[in-house]
């Protein structure tokens, strides 16, 4: 047999039918098909040059990082832009490379194969289906109940103690330490007596800043954190404090004869025009930062519950459904803003056990 | 048999060495008739199946690129101060994990480029599969046998999510930590369970040091696997249960028309990786996403206006923006927080009720049958409005995910935005429904119109009366009467105008400049047909044979698949 013969032989074998596999130049050397070479060989070398010059610009282009306000900023910044333009380019020129050859010289092709879909023939279903009927019977397990039974506890028990051991060790228990349980309490928590400063959010750890009245414009607001006087210099406390995540607090100078509404249990929160409320946002938990001062309304980012500064921050629009939780303060015989207790409630989103 | 067996190449050569390496390899495996069987598989073409392969491609580059950042990359909650080139952040104290990806993205060279491919890979990897299920959804290509398919496609796009999300979690920077603190309030609202399951991910309240670790190991390790494993089942069924065509000459519900792997389909198919992979890198190395650095580190106290995850979670970002403040509370003691519906409770439905489409329509329609042959969506308005409801319906979550930028944008007050979101989504996935419904039956009778009376020809003519008429040009021939015999409609694109039976010729061949000699032209067109001729004689002679029960040439009797 001739080699076509034999690539025939080799479709029907499979049950499938070339109708149609024309090729594409029949006739040799025109100008066409000459095109339509070099067509696509540029592709390729357009490939291979960009694909020099990506290695050479990996090499040999800056890539050390120089400040924006340093020489040679502008060439380190094109060190991104042109190492993946010059790469991309050569295997996108050597895909569509690719892809004209196969359109300008493969040969037309239109196959046709059979499907053998649905079921099986009734010989094969039907000794399948016997196969396994006769591999129970001939075990007896279908009788056996004893030992059915006994597996199946075997297996059960195993499965379960492997689910166990496998969840046991993540298991902490959310409500370890009752009253005191993780959930229940803050960083603003008094401990020991000690008395629990406001300080501001200077940016800088060790630079301590505690607020007083006189600090703060009506109308303002800013971010405070828990500071214990034994935690200075200790980097470590100092970071925990301001990183944990239920002690970010607002603390808001409402503009003087502001009528506000107080929450029954909280009327002697405030001190003054001063209110300090969770930062942490009763929706899903992100800092409600922004305050706006002609209207008192502190607006949440993330999903744009608004809560009223006036009226114990209770939510007015957006999905929050609770008011911010409410940090009592007052100011100490030095003038500066203190944290009477902890909050009376859990901060941030509700979850199961959070009484209403 | 020996005619067969004997080599018809001549030794040597490298015909001959491959034959050679082919026999030593048979000799051990004998894998040459199934070999010849794979490479015989017939695949159909259309531009919409390569949409499946794109999400396959992008995602084997994000294999292999997010192999290349794992090298770099340390997942570590330790607290550094961060000490290296770039300026704005030295000084700062963040995670290990974020200084180490400032590492990558300032140090490391050529490491931004690839962060930035493995993120650009991660947004078409998630938008192909979804564009990819719309093209299975839309034409039918999910009916029976091929629901599994279906299926494991919404795993895979689930877990496509699942791995985006934990992926731009672990950088530990602001945006992460704000997306992760939402993730937090999610679990947090689980009725019962909640705090229990909380405290078991997070090792403790929020944030807590071991989320990013494990996060990393559900990213680089477990979902990968799993979607490989996905992915693989996936190809296999397409592969063993031979894929779907649309209607079209020659075409049946038993045949598979196109080309065959070897050598069209391989070919075509390698260079698509590489022109997927080449767009993706271009886009990494040209597009910045995702700077790191702009943000800073987590801090619980911080975050940015108008902050968003990537795309494809916005539509749940959506949803917890516009669900009403409806919080339960029980006995005085237990609390189910709202958010819990917008989020933990809608996203399996969301999830459940795609999976279950194909059974749904199953049921309603009472069709049992196998389909192999696809259907177009505006014969099948009820599905297609179904299907365009449902788009309306997410994309507007994914616009009020995006609200405060729209406000923004558009001066608009952001409470109106939120109003209009919930309005919104109750009232135009309706309306979107109707107007499909509309627009389909509006297509299909376009087209039995032009079955019946021809393609509008544009030439205007009038009768001795006076009547204005427009000729139109029949598809199937006329009657004796010199009325248009109409045609059945066949499932298949009817065309509408006269250039589609190419009424406007063929463009010259020739370069830009000038056209080709003549004569050069005249014999391909002469050649071309010849061999056409040529194939339709064989085709015909064999047909022939086979009708006059021609000798079966060795093939398999009980040719399985
Ligand atoms: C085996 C497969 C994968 C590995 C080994 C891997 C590895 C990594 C690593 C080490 C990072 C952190 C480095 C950094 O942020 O710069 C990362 C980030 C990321 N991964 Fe993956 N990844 C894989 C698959 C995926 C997939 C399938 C997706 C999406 C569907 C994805 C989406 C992301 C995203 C969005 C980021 C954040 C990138 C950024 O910070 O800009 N990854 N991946
Ligand atoms: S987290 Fe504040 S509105 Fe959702």
């Amino acid at each position: 047999m001739t080699p076509e013969q034999l690539a025939r032989l080799a479709g029907e074998l499979d049950g499938v039918d070339v109708v149609h596999n024309a090729e594409k130049w029949p006739v040799k050397g025109t100008r066409a098909e000459k095109r339509a070479e070099r067509a696509v060989a540029g592709w390729f070398v357009l490939s291979a040059l960009t694909g020099l010059g990506f290695v050479v610009a990996f090499i040999a282009w800056p890539h050390e990082y120089v400040s924006p306000f340093e020489p040679g900023y502008r060439m380190y910044s094109l060190y991104t832009p042109v190492v993946g333009f010059l790469f991309g380019m050569s295997v996108l020129a050597l895909g569509i490379g690719v892809v004209a050859y196969v359109k300008k010289f493969f040969p037309d092709e239109v196959s046709v194969q059979e499907r053998h879909d649905g079921r099986s023939p009734e010989v094969d279903r039907r000794t399948v289906v016997a196969q396994l009927t006769s591999a129970g019977k001939s075990t007896g397990i279908a009788r056996r109940k004893l030992i059915t039974r006994s597996a199946g506890a075997a297996a059960g028990l195993l499965g379960v103690g492997l689910g166990v051991a496998a969840i046991g060790p993540l298991v902490r228990n959310p409500w370890k330490g009752g009253d005191d349980a993780a959930l229940w309490v803050t960083g603003w928590r008094p401990e020991n007596g000690e008395t629990v400063y406001l300080r501001r959010d200077t940016g800088i750890l060790d630079e301590i800043s505690r607020v007083r009245p006189e600090d703060m414009e009506p109308g303002s607001m800013e971010t405070v954190f828990p500071f214990r006087e034994s935690e200075r210099g200790n980097e470590e406390a100092l970071l925990h404090a301001q990183r944990a995540s239920d002690a970010p607090v607002m603390l808001i100078r409402l503009r003087p004869g502001t009528p506000t509404i107080k929450r029954a249990g909280q009327e002697d929160f405030n001190y003054g025009d001063f209110y300090a409320f969770s930062k942490v946002c009763s929706h899903l938990g992100c800092p409600t930062s922004l305050y706006e001062a002609q209207d008192n309304r502190i607006l949440c980012p993330c999903h744009q519950s608004q809560f009223l500064a006036t009226e114990y921050a209770r939510p007015v629009f957006g999905p929050a459904t609770r008011p911010l939780a409410q940090l009592p303060i007052t100011v100490d015989s030095e003038g500066y803003f203190v944290a009477r207790s902890d909050f009376i409630e859990a901060i941030g989103p509700a979850f199961w056990e959070r009484r209403p | 048999m020996s005619a067969l067996t004997t080599s018809t190449t001549s030794p040597g050569g490298l015909a001959g060495k491959a034959a050679a390496g082919l026999d030593e390899l048979d000799q051990r495996l004998h894998p040459a008739a199934g070999l010849r069987k794979q490479f015989n598989k017939v695949f159909p073409t259309h531009w919409s199946f390569m949409l499946g392969e794109v999400a396959l491609y992008s995602f084997i580059i994000l294999l292999v690129s997010g192999t290349y950042l794992a090298l770099f990359f340390d997942p570590s909650m330790v607290e550094v101060v961060y000490d290296g080139p770039f300026d704005n952040l030295r000084g700062v104290h963040m995670s290990r994990a974020y200084e180490s990806a400032l590492e990558l993205s300032f140090e490391v060279r050529g490491g931004l480029f690839v962060r930035q491919v493995h993120h650009w890979a991660a947004l078409l990897f998630v938008a192909s599969m979804v564009a990819h299920m719309f093209r299975t959804f839309f034409t039918g290509a999910f009916r029976k046998p091929r629901e599994t398919n279906w299926i494991i496609g919404i795993l895979l796009i689930f877990m496509g999510m699942m791995e985006g999300f934990t992926g731009y979690s672990l950088p530990d920077d602001l945006l992460s930590g704000v997306g992760l603190r939402i993730a937090s309030g999610f679990i947090l609202s689980i009725p019962v369970a909640g705090t229990w399951v909380h405290f078991a991910l997070f090792g403790g309240e929020f944030p807590g040091t071991e989320i990013i670790p494990r996060l990393y190991i559900v990213h680089v390790f477990l979902l990968p696997g799993i979607l490989l494993a996905l992915i693989g089942v996936h190809l296999g069924l397409v592969w063993y249960q031979k894929h779907t065509q649309y209607p079209g000459p020659g075409r049946t519900e038993n045949n598979v028309v196109g080309v065959r792997i070897l050598p069209v389909f391989a070919a075509k198919g390698g260079a698509f990786f590489a022109v997927t992979a080449g767009v993706i890198a271009i886009l990494g190395g040209v597009f910045q996403i995702n700077g790191i650095w702009n943000l800073g580190p987590y801090d619980p106290s911080h975050i940015s206006a108008g902050s968003q995850p990537d795309w494809y979670m916005l539509f749940s970002e959506g949803m917890a923006r516009i669900f009403p403040p409806w919080e339960i509370y029980l006995f005085g003691k237990y609390t189910i927080p709202a958010a819990f519906w917008a989020t933990v409770a809608f996203l399996p439905v969301l999830f459940v009720v795609a999976g279950a489409y194909p059974a749904i329509e199953r049921r309603m329609t009472g069709d049992n049958a196998l389909h192999n042959l696809l259907q177009r969506p505006r014969d099948v308005p009820v599905r297609t409005s179904l299907g365009v409801m449902g788009i309306t319906f997410y994309v507007w979550l994914v616009l009020c995910g995006i609200n405060d930028w729209i406000a923004y944008f558009f001066h608009v007050s952001l409470n109106a935005t939120t109003w209009a979101g919930r309005i919104g989504i109750l009232v135009l996935p309706p309306i979107a429904y109707w107007v499909t419904y509309r627009i389909c039956i509006g297509l299909q009778k376009a087209d039995r119109a032009v079955l019946e009376h021809g393609i509008e020809t544009g030439i205007i003519k009038r009768l001795p009366h006076g009547e204005f008429i427009e000729v139109h040009q029949p598809l199937g021939g006329v009657d004796s009467h010199g009325h248009p015999i109409p045609l059945a409609y066949q499932g298949a694109p009817v065309p509408k105008r006269m250039n589609q039976l190419g009424s406007a010729g063929a463009p010259v061949s020739g370069s830009l400049i000038k056209p080709d000699p003549l004569d050069e032209t005249e014999a391909l067109a002469r050649a071309r047909a010849e061999a056409h001729h040529a194939e339709l004689e064989a085709r015909e002679e064999r047909q022939q044979l086979e009708l006059s029960g021609r000798p079966e040439a060795g093939r398999p009797k009980d040719s399985t698949d």
